[in-house]
């Protein structure tokens, strides 16, 4: 898959006029229109707020408790809004891969860019909360940026695999939102790392381990207070250290090829 | 589990001016026999062993070459594999085997406005269908202006295209296709589209096109008057393999004789009915297949009648297509007496109707006309007329049953 040829002028230009369509008919008809892409994780963010914080008091000694919560929600409906919009991609845009030829992955490509779009947005308002919360601006903030990197290309990785095996089984769509859901529980958003690791050091070894987890505890160490465990300051062996970073990279590269090697068939199998 | 060695299409920008050469193209489809399009019914097929899906060969090795400049027009009856074809040409379907070259920017319509979307307005759409075929913003700019006046619908393109009338939108999605700036066309089956002023700017494209030495056109339609009145070269297809790769004229004659023999074995009746009395009831073309109108129509009806009774023959030509008969013997006038072996003869001339595809009815019938034994349908033989003496080619002036001969006086 040489580069240049991947990203060639006609597929950058195809690449923008449908994530532009996408986004634009994504709030057709609703009153508030884009709105919707930051009310729906405030929303979210309130409902787990007062369930969490207020009334379990989940999180009693971790600073900016408020803002750590809404960080982790939105990485994680970014996570979640971006596979499943990517697997179910190639389904949704059926009549133009039966009809016209053209390189298949920039429909996932450009359904996922949808999700950046709106993560983006999202992540003005964690700011905006973080810095009225008392978060001092500091340099880890440009670190933010390599781990949205590795949550993005952990999607892109998951919506290329899954995306190409829902062409023909329809069922990975459904297995999928279950996943979510499980996946949900294992990734510490709700509840604080901290809390598993005073019960059992190994699981909460082994939840860091997930890129996930890893991605977003590092925005929260990066972004909000150093004080957050990550993978980095609670795994001694640095061989150790880098599985989610190096399960990121080998899930990508092998779902790109799968996909590359698949696409040929789309056509007709959609 | 799928072949290792698929064929390959490759585009290429080269001098030569062979624009599409495919060579020795096959593709074949599994159609699943039962529903299984499911997790569960795939694991279901795998415990059973049963491979659930049946192989159908749609392409059976096809080979042809279009110059660059030629308006090519490839015909077939439905499901002869015409359309999977063109999917091929246009990168949609893999080669299952051969090899597909493409010299220049193909700019497939298999479909016309692929990707329009409902709730998008008619610019936006006009926009994201050049995206599709691969242009920028800038270069559909350049043809916005023309695109919207030859679909004539400026007033509309701010309103969703859902508030378009169906004919609107095949005339955007239409304009779209022919404005657009390939070096290669491939049309599937769009020309019947838009009123009558509009088929006319279609036919006028057309002639244009097809003047124009720098595109190739690949036409995929149904109407043979198309074919004769714009290819320089067509293409049959037949069950997966090509069958005429010649003339448009010998294309659309052979399509015509296909569809009407096919028409023909549809129905049921595959045996001559006759009464107890009447025996080896026969009908055959002595002249030839496909006459002209200096040839002539010559049938010979043999039958055998074991009574001694008289026996009348009917006879008529059948214009399959106008659905009217051009001929009908007078079933008193020919009469046969007695037993025994008969032969009859016909002879006439199709010197004053217009093409048309003609059916021998033959019936024998007692002196009151009722029946005794008549000739089916499925094997009557079948004639079709094609004059070569059309000057001004109009379909109209053929679409009547006799040849225009006569004079015009005007005085002024």
């Amino acid at each position: 898959m040489k580069i240049p040829r991947v990203l060639n002028r006609k597929n950058r230009i195809l690449l923008a006029e449908l994530t532009a369509t996408d986004f634009k008919l994504r709030y057709q008809g609703s009153v508030l229109g884009y709105l919707w892409a930051l009310l729906r994780p405030l929303m979210m963010f309130a409902i787990l707020y007062v369930v969490f914080a207020k009334l379990l008091r989940f999180g009693g000694d971790i600073p900016h408790y408020p803002v750590y919560l809404l960080t982790g929600i939105t990485m994680w409906s970014f996570f979640t809004e971006c596979t499943s919009q990517g697997i179910q991609a190639m389904v949704v845009r059926g009549d133009l891969i039966r009809k016209i030829s053209f390189p298949k992955y920039i429909v996932v490509v450009s359904a996922t860019l949808t999700a950046v779009i709106n993560m983006l947005i999202n992540l003005v308002v964690v700011v905006i909360f973080a810095l009225i919360n008392g978060v001092t601006p500091s340099w880890t903030w440009l670190l933010v940026p390599f781990s949205l990197l590795e949550l993005y290309a952990l999607s892109l990785g998951i919506s290329f695999l899954l995306g190409a095996i829902n062409v023909k089984y329809r069922d990975i769509t459904s297995i999928w939102d279950v996943c979510i859901q499980a996946l949900f529980y294992a990734v510490p958003i709700i509840y604080p790392i901290s809390l598993v690791a005073e019960s059992s050091v190994l699981a909460a070894k082994i939840i860091l381990l997930n890129p996930i987890a890893q991605a977003i505890q590092d925005i929260r160490h990066n972004l909000i207070t150093t004080e957050t465990i990550t993978t980095w300051n609670f795994i001694e062996n640095p061989a150790v250290r880098i599985i989610p970073i190096a399960l990121i990279i080998i899930i990508l590269i092998r779902a790109a090829f799968y996909f590359r090697k698949k696409s040929k068939f789309f056509a007709e199998e959609i | 589990m799928r072949q290792k060695n698929l064929g390959t299409r490759k585009e290429i920008d080269s001098k030569s001016n062979i624009a599409i050469e495919v060579s020795n193209l096959y593709k074949s489809f599994k159609l699943p026999t039962e529903k299984a399009s499911g997790l569960k019914q795939a694991l279901f097929n795998f415990f059973r062993g049963v491979k659930g899906y049946k192989k159908q060969e749609v392409l059976k090795g096809i080979s042809f070459k279009v110059k660059k400049g030629e308006f090519v027009g490839i015909v077939g009856r439905n499901g002869s594999g015409k359309s999977t074809l063109l999917k091929i040409l246009a990168g949609t379907y893999y080669p299952e085997k051969g090899e597909v070259t493409i010299n220049g920017n193909l700019i497939p319509f298999i479909e016309l406005g692929v990707g329009f979307n409902p709730e998008l307005t008619g610019r936006e759409n006009v926009y994201l269908n050049g995206a599709l075929l691969g242009f920028s913003h800038k270069e559909i700019d350049e043809m916005y202006d023309d695109i919207v006046e030859f679909a004539e619908l400026k007033e509309f393109m701010d309103q969703k295209l859902k508030n378009f009338s169906s004919g609107m939108q095949v005339r955007l999605a239409f304009s779209i296709a022919i404005k657009a700036q390939g070096d290669i066309l491939v049309l599937d089956e769009v020309l019947a589209v838009g009123d009558e002023a509009f088929q006319d700017k279609c036919n006028q494209f057309f002639n244009k096109i097809k003047k124009d030495k720098s595109k190739t056109v690949i036409l995929v339609t149904h109407a043979m008057e198309n074919v004769r009145q714009y290819c320089d070269h067509a293409i049959l297809i037949r069950d997966g393999v090509i069958e005429i790769d010649g003339s448009p004229k010998d294309v659309a004659n052979s399509y015509s004789l296909e569809n009407s023999e096919r028409y023909i074995e549809d129905q049921k009746d595959n045996q001559p009915k006759t009464s107890e009395f009447i025996k080896n009831l026969n009908v055959k073309l002595l002249s030839a297949k496909k006459p002209t109108q200096n040839d002539s129509i010559k049938i010979e009806i043999t039958y055998d009648v074991t009574k001694n009774i008289n026996t009348y023959l009917g006879l008529s030509l059948w214009d399959i297509k106008r659905n009217q008969s051009l001929i009908n013997s007078n079933s008193k006038s020919q009469i046969c007496k007695g037993k025994g072996h008969k032969k009859i003869t016909f002879e006439t001339s199709p010197s004053t109707i217009n093409d048309s595809n003609i059916r021998v009815n033959v019936s024998v019938r007692e002196k009151d006309g009722s029946i005794l034994a008549y000739y089916p349908d499925s094997k009557s033989p079948t004639v079709v007329l094609r004059r070569t003496d059309y000057e001004n080619m109009d379909h109209k002036t053929i679409d009547a049953v006799l040849f225009q001969r006569g004079k015009f006086d005007v005085k002024e």
